[in-house]
């Protein structure tokens, strides 16, 4: 192992500066420290740090090509870093742990002529299940999510969403520790997405450890624990949602009376107008002084809030406009 | 650190026992398992080919050298005439020898010389040239009567009128004929194994085609060692062949139990006369289902390699053709050198992994040795687990370049970090 990187793990530090999402004693279930992969001369990531402790749920949030996908194949182990290490439950090499670990691809895959319960059987024994422990298994999680009328059919049978489901059951069947989702909400409709975030939050109830990558942001704000935010093969920020969302202040809105007057001088310099609202941070100096000021001036407050700024606002703030914009389109391309 | 359970993962052996027995079991189930056991029927068409090879090859092979055992001044009279009509008839007149064995020895028997297997003459010429005789094998001798004929003509005069008969002297075998039986055979074995390893290694083929078309093939990765998927493909493929070569030989005893007669009086096939090989009938057909494995494996593992460095079905397709193209010339190679044992030609042939199952089954029909086999064979499984291991190393170093939106857009991310 690297002795820079080695010395960095042990003392659980994070590349930026940043802080993990708080372990509270708990065991790391993914550490990566310092990944790069270069495809063809070209570096898809570039010093990838992520710690997640067992039972999060944890996102890596990122526009297409931002290299997730890389990411989450160098800690599952499909491909090796070309620097940097990745421990999963504490080892090396993800296949030696491999009954722990579930994982959803992002591009779906099942053999078309399996039967349903085959496939979620034949997933498992993959993992270590014996088929006919899968088999049954098979058939209580298609019973569980309403597919037990398709659990005789064969996959090329199923609708997109049917397909899907069926897959992320055989990413379940062995009862992982560890569940990885590449773009899991991708292709399902707002039903089976609402689904699937019902799923993922009982998994970690049950104390799963779940990681997936999207570039839906209101998925990982609503689901995790923590996130990496990743763009251009790097992670400018990775800890948790709170703290990400703390790092940009308090949003004001205003609604006035008055169109002008003396108090437009009481606002900060950064206040955008959106018609009759003004947009802008809380200052740091507190709300009562800029409320004096909206009186004495004469504004007429309609209305007022304050509200704390959202993930996308963090991830703006910390990946740029450019970044944001690319998730945004992605999404939308998505949606579509 | 976590707890473990018990077995945190499977072994290389299990995870590819899941992979063989998924692939065994959807590809005997499948449409192309009908088209397979069809495929003999094609082949026989290449067969038909590659037997006009095989039968140039055996002619070259069994020996075309006459042997002189007339008086000293004859033959040489014989080579003389031989050395002024070869510009005229060059492959179809015999390489005269003088048979060492007969000079000097008024007493040479060279009937009871050919059927002790000394030597490698074709046939041997003795008597005089008024009255030659020619003593041999019933093919060699009707093979060879005409040209020595000639050769004795042409030998008495320069412009011969009436050419002598040439008496027949028939022995029931000889070394030569031995030899060029056992040729037979191994040409016949090293015909069948091309057969079926084209067929099957096509199948490994296509069944990786269906695992890129399905996507499949990043679960596995993720599951267990590429390794190991790779050698589950391979065994559950060969299993497969297995089953196919029970039904052709199930169906082939069927029909020679019907008509084994009306078939070889139709075919001229005879396997009751196909003659034994050198290390005996039981050997040679272990040792035939062995290399036949082994080609397989070989053949096999490298068309997965290649199959899984392609990007796209498309891309696996235009790659089969190079290597299907590889598998040819790997046994004409093989093929070729029948004619020459001992050679480096040979040697190259045996130490090649491709084409060392080839040559070695030969080498069992020509050659009675068996700790030849022994260590090819070691060799033989050095080399698939090389390029499986080769194989795997590249799938992971060139296949996993990005995600699926990411293949795409790859570019952009890539911009949005300057």
């Amino acid at each position: 192992m690297d002795m820079a990187v080695s010395d960095r793990m042990q003392a659980g530090n994070h590349a930026g500066g940043y802080s993990a999402i708080p372990a509270d004693g708990r065991p790391l279930a993914i550490e990566a420290r310092g990944l790069v992969k270069s495809f063809d001369g070209t570096r898809a990531v570039d010093g990838v740090d992520i710690s997640v402790p067992e039972g999060a749920i944890y996102g890596i949030l990122g526009p297409n090509g931002a290299g997730k996908t890389t990411t989450l194949r160098m800690v599952l182990g499909i491909i090796d870093p070309d620097e940097g290490v990745r421990r999963v439950f504490g080892h090396d090499r993800p296949h030696d742990i491999g009954r722990l670990i579930g994982y959803l691809p992002e591009e779906r895959g099942l053999y078309p002529a399996m039967r349903c319960i085959e496939a979620i059987a034949f997933m498992g024994a993959l993992r270590g299940l014996p088929l006919k422990e899968g088999r049954k298994r098979a058939v209580e999680l298609l019973e569980r999510h309403g597919l037990a009328h398709a659990a005789d059919r064969q996959i090329r049978q199923l609708s997109k969403g049917m397909a899907q489901t069926v897959q992320l059951l055989g990413t379940l069947v062995h009862k992982p520790r560890l569940v990885v989702l590449d773009e899991p909400f991708s292709g399902l409709d707002a039903i089976n997405q609402g689904k699937l975030e019902m799923m993922i939050r009982a998994l970690a109830d049950d104390g799963v450890t779940v990681i997936f990558s999207t570039h839906v942001i209101h998925h990982a704000e609503r689901l995790c624990e923590g996130v990496a935010i990743i763009a251009g093969g790097k992670v400018p920020y990775a800890g948790s949602v709170e703290a990400a969302r703390d790092r940009i202040p308090a949003q004001v809105r205003l609604e006035t009376r008055a169109r002008e007057g003396a108090w437009l001088a009481a606002l900060p310099k950064e206040t955008r107008r959106n018609g009759d609202f003004f947009h802008f941070p809380l200052p740091a100096t507190g709300i009562e002084p800029l409320l004096k000021g909206l009186i004495e001036g004469e504004a007429g407050i309609l209305s007022l809030s304050i509200e704390r700024a959202g993930l996308h606002d963090a991830f703006v703030a910390i990946a740029g406009e450019a970044a944001a914009r690319q998730l945004q389109a992605d999404a939308e391309g998505a949606r579509a | 650190m976590t707890d473990l359970p018990a077995r945190p993962r499977l072994s290389a052996m299990e995870a590819a026992w899941v992979v063989a027995r998924r692939d065994f079991v959807a590809v005997l189930f499948s449409r192309a398992f009908i088209f397979f056991l069809l495929g003999p029927l094609f082949p026989v068409l290449i067969g038909g080919l590659a037997g006009g090879i095989g039968g140039a090859v055996q002619r070259d092979t069994v020996s075309v050298e006459v042997g002189l055992a007339m008086a000293p001044a004859d033959n040489a009279k014989l080579r003389a005439a031989a050395d002024r009509l070869a510009p005229q008839l060059g492959s179809a007149l015999p390489v005269l020898r003088d048979v060492p064995e007969a000079a000097g020895d008024p007493a040479f028997d060279a009937r009871a010389f050919m059927e002790a297997r000394r030597g490698n003459y074709a046939a041997i010429l003795t008597g005089s040239l008024a009255r030659p005789v020619l003593v041999g094998t019933d093919g060699q001798v009707a093979r060879w009567q005409g040209p020595v004929a000639l050769l004795a003509g042409h030998a008495t005069e320069a412009e011969p009128t009436a050419f002598p008969d040439v008496a027949a002297e028939l022995v029931a075998t000889s070394a030569a004929s031995e030899k060029a039986s056992r040729v037979q055979t191994a040409q016949a074995a090293q015909l069948l194994l091309f057969l079926l390893t084209m067929l099957l290694a096509g199948m490994v083929l296509s069944n990786l085609v269906e695992e890129k078309a399905n996507k499949i093939i990043e679960i596995l990765a993720a599951a267990i060692l590429m390794d190991a998927v790779f050698m589950g493909k391979l065994f559950a493929m060969l299993a497969v062949s297995f089953v196919g070569i029970a039904v052709w030989g199930l169906a082939g005893f069927g029909l020679w139990s019907v008509g084994a007669g009306a078939i070889t009086q139709v075919t001229g096939f005879d396997p009751a006369n196909l003659p034994a090989p050198a290390v005996g009938w039981p050997l040679f057909l272990a040792l035939g289902v062995i290399y036949f494995a082994m080609a397989y494996l070989l053949l096999g593992a490298m068309y997965l390699t290649i199959g899984s460095m392609a990007a796209s079905v498309r891309e696996v397709q235009t790659l089969s053709m190079p290597a299907t193209m590889l598998q040819l010339m790997v046994f004409f190679l093989a093929a070729y050198t029948i004619k020459q044992p001992g050679s480096t030609l040979e040697l190259a042939a045996i130490a090649f992994p491709l084409s060392s199952p080839f040559a070695m089954l030969a080498r069992a029909a020509m050659e009675p040795e068996l700790w030849t086999h022994a260590v090819a064979l070691a060799w033989q499984a050095v080399a698939v687990l090389g390029i499986v291991k080769g194989g795997s190393l590249l799938f992971r170093k060139r296949v996993m370049k990005s995600g699926g939106a990411g293949r795409d857009k790859g570019r952009k991310g890539a911009s949005l970090a300057a």
